[in-house]
């Protein structure tokens, strides 16, 4: 874990510009941002910064690359409430604040020399890109390694181009899944935990980076459990409420647990004891 | 007079005295004051503004002012406000942000003028509750920058407590009656045979430089020995008790104990109990924006767990029945801020106990638990 | 290269990888090696549910048919897995489509040799009843993970 860097001031965003805008899905919008003055700060994949649109709060987002260059944050954001419909409305050159980066990362570097397994839902692949992109930077350092993607229909698969890039390696499995789809689809229909029989790894010495909704990742947990990965090898990335995001106004807290630092992502084996109940 | 010394004495007019000390050099002083029926803090100017001769009748979900027999200043527990309120307060602005007529942005913390506070009548479970919230606010990674100054610079009179409320646990969370450090200085009052008196215990360098310029006497053995007896006392009478020898795991294995259902049916989820603990920390935050959508604003305000917003996340709020919050507040205060921060959140004021409109007493709350707990504590 | 016998590669598919060798000898004497081109149908929705298929390569979908669309898909199955479980309970019919996507080998089961077999030796029926249960156990939970969207649209 780095050492998080206290700035002057934790609360006080700094500005950043936005560079460019994607629209992903029909509700999903990526945008490039660059800062205003100075370089951007490091960040680990698995972090997130709190982007600010001008007068109508902060949301804590996932980063989900740097920019082309390396001098910015690129973000994926869902059309969800006001800010976030807020900053997926922003414009090239639109002005916004941004805190962070914050949390915990994927643990990439511990995973050398073994295999991984990374099981994305939803919108959940977007903190895994990082983390992906990482993998693949080193890929000689790992065994196997697996990408299992599961959305909703064909129409809501995330960065399908960059699935197709990935996908041209030889020595990555992906397989991608969606919960409903008519035959116009040729690939996979069924949950995404199913897809973790499909690909091989050696369940004694496989990490797992799971990301999605809460339920999903309670039957992933299960299904990586069953295919014998132990719970300290499992590693899931947490949503709760955030306002500060520095561990100061307690929205955020599961069980022990302050996601915002203590997270987002966090070993199973620490949280499994409460994880399945309800309303913590 | 030489400045080696550890304890004295002070007439009342030596604590009059103090206060005016403490004004002249730039303190905003905050002591006991009556106001609303009740024993609150806010600025004094000498001994008139203190609650002379009265006390606080306390018990779950009641506090009565009542006439003292005799003219103590502090003879009374707690009351509804705490210190907090001065270094954590309830409302303050984070940020202000501008935008041209292009939409570029700039952002800057707003100019706090600075405040010293001298806190007067500060008792050994506030001291706690100060250090706990100085582990939230300035000893983690991030620190509040703004509570950090003010806590700097707060010049601190701590009061040994002469009485133990009925709601009073300190004892049991071993943060009191006596103030054990965390002060400059420390009165015990004296009332022993019509010389009303303060024992003063020096507790810091700012301490005794200020004690110089009050009058004073030297403490004889006999006034050290009768505030340590008032004290003793004190702890003897604790209005309450709290079993807290592995409350952390007992708590932590007992999430689905009936108990959480049984005391959900009591609380209204009116957060009372959080607003009036010292040491609950939980904000949120608000953005302003003016008409012209050209200045914004970032305002934080004391929030509250037992509120259905506190956590909401996209789809709905994570915690919708009153057994859950309930349970959230209790765990987080009493197990999993040893996790947290290393020590408990409950200094044993027991305000929330006082406060709660329904009379809900964690004490009682713990201790049925304890008594029939559903699973083996979790090692 | 060996040929493998039926029977042989009954045991080393993950459906049988539980049963009593002799067991599984049972099963060999109703089954048959097929291979299904793509959009070939391995069962009729209300079709008789007369086959019991274990899948060992290629892609099999569970397809219901609407009106005026493509059909849906419900789920789909590869390597390894199951098709045609409505062999086990009446009224023996079968529930979906299950078409081959991609060219698929499968082994071929026949129901009723299959139904006889169990119901001559309550052991042996016990044994399928219970691994084509868990199965079906799975699947269930899967589609109501499906029912739920979680991925919230």
């Amino acid at each position: 874990m780095p050492a998080p860097v206290q700035s002057s001031d934790p609360f006080v965003p700094e500005i950043y510009r936005v560079g460019a805008v994607r629209r992903e899905l029909a509700d999903v919008v990526t945008i490039e941002i660059e800062p205003e003055s100075g370089g951007r700060p490091d960040f680990l994949p698995g972090q997130f910064n709190m982007l600010y649109a001008f007068g109508i709060g902060e949301a804590a987002i996932s980063i989900s690359d740097e920019t082309k260059h390396g001098g910015g944050f690129v973000h994926t954001i869902r059309e969800v409430g006001a800010v976030s419909r807020a900053l997926a409305a922003m414009e090239v050159g639109a002005s916004l604040g941004l805190r962070g980066p914050f949390g915990t990362a994927w643990p990439v570097a511990e995973a050398e020399g073994s295999d991984v397994v990374v099981v994305a839902g939803g919108l959940g692949l977007a903190p895994l890109r990082p983390a992906i992109e990482a993998l693949l930077a080193r890929r000689e350092r790992y065994g196997q390694l697996a990408i299992l993607v599961g959305c909703r229909t064909p129409e809501a698969i995330l960065y399908r181009h960059e699935l197709e890039q990935w996908r041209q390696r030889l020595d990555i499995d992906i397989e991608v899944t969606v919960d409903h789809a008519s035959t116009d689809w040729h690939g996979n229909v069924g949950v995404v935990p199913s897809l973790i029989r499909r690909v091989a790894f050696d369940p004694d010495d496989t990490l797992a980076y799971v990301c999605g909704p809460e339920v999903m990742m309670r039957f992933t947990a299960s299904a990586l459990h069953e295919a014998g990965v132990a719970t300290d090898k499992v590693y899931l990335s947490m949503e709760r409420n955030m306002k500060c995001a520095v561990g100061l106004c307690g929205h955020c807290q599961f069980g022990p647990s302050f996601v915002c630092k203590d997270g987002p992502v966090m070993r199973f084996e620490r949280i499994s004891p409460i994880f399945a109940m309800r309303e913590i | 007079m030489g400045g080696n010394w550890k304890s004295a004495t002070i007439k009342p007019e030596g604590l009059h005295s103090l206060i005016g000390k403490l004004r002249d050099e730039a303190y905003r002083v905050v002591g006991p004051t009556m106001r609303d029926d009740a024993i609150v803090y806010d600025d004094i100017a000498g001994l008139d503004d203190l609650p002379k001769g009265w006390t606080d009748d306390q018990e779950a979900g009641r506090y009565a002012l009542a006439r003292r027999s005799d003219d103590a200043y502090f003879g009374y527990n707690v009351g509804p406000h705490s210190w907090k309120q001065f270094l954590f307060p309830p409302v303050e602005t984070m940020w202000h942000a501008q935008r041209d007529e292009d939409g570029a942005m700039t952002c800057s913390a707003p100019s706090r003028p600075k405040e010293k506070f001298a806190f007067v009548g500060v008792r050994a479970c506030e001291i706690h509750a100060i250090a706990i919230q100085d582990r939230v606010f300035r000893e983690g990674p991030f620190a509040d920058n703004a509570y950090a100054s003010r806590r700097q610079d707060a010049f601190i009179i701590a009061v040994n407590c002469g009485q133990a409320g009925a709601t009073c646990f300190c004892s049991s969370m071993g943060t009191g009656p006596r103030a054990d450090g965390g002060f400059d200085l420390a009165l015990t009052e004296l009332l022993e045979g019509g010389d009303h008196r303060f024992l003063v215990e020096i507790g810091s360098e700012a301490g005794a430089a200020i004690m110089e310029a009050v009058p004073h006497a030297p403490a004889s053995s006999e006034q050290v020995e009768a505030a340590a007896a008032i004290v003793e006392e004190t702890a003897n009478r604790m209005g309450r008790s709290l079993e807290t020898d592995g409350l952390k795991e007992l708590l932590q294995g007992n999430l689905d104990h009936p108990r959480w259902n049984d005391v959900a049916d009591r609380c209204l989820t009116c957060g009372n109990c959080t607003m009036v603990c010292p040491t609950c920390f939980c904000t949120t935050v608000e953005d302003h924006s003016d008409l012209e959508n050209r200045t914004a604003e970032r305002v934080r305000k004391w929030d509250s767990c037992f509120t259905l917003d506190f956590s909401y996340i996209h789809g709905g709020s994570v915690r919708t029945t009153t057994h859950s919050r309930y349970r959230q507040w209790m765990t987080h205060k009493l197990a999993n801020w040893i996790d947290q921060f290393g020590t408990s959140g409950c200094v044993g004021c027991g305000r929330c106990i006082t406060w709660c409109p329904t009379g809900i007493d964690l004490t009682e709350e713990a201790a049925a638990i304890r008594a029939a707990p559903s699973k083996a504590d979790a090692q | 290269m060996t040929i493998e016998t039926i029977g042989q590669i009954l045991a080393k598919h993950p459906f049988f990888a539980e049963f009593q060798p002799e067991h599984v000898e049972l099963v060999a004497g109703c089954a048959r090696n097929v291979r299904f081109n793509p959009g070939e149908y391995l069962t009729r929705e209300g079709g008789p549910a007369d086959r019991f298929f274990l899948i060992r390569h290629g892609m099999v979908s569970l397809e219901v048919a609407t009106p005026g669309r493509a059909p849906i898909v419900v789920t789909t199955l590869r390597e390894g897995e199951i098709v045609g479980a409505s062999w086990l309970a009446p009224p023996y019919r079968s529930m979906f489509d299950a078409r081959a996507v991609e060219l698929t080998r499968a082994i071929s089961i026949d129901a009723e040799c299959l139904r006889k077999k169990c119901e001559k030796d309550h052991y042996f029926g016990y044994e399928m009843m219970q691994s084509v249960l868990r199965v079906l156990v799975k699947r269930l939970q899967a589609t109501r993970m499906q029912i739920l969207d979680v991925y919230g649209e």
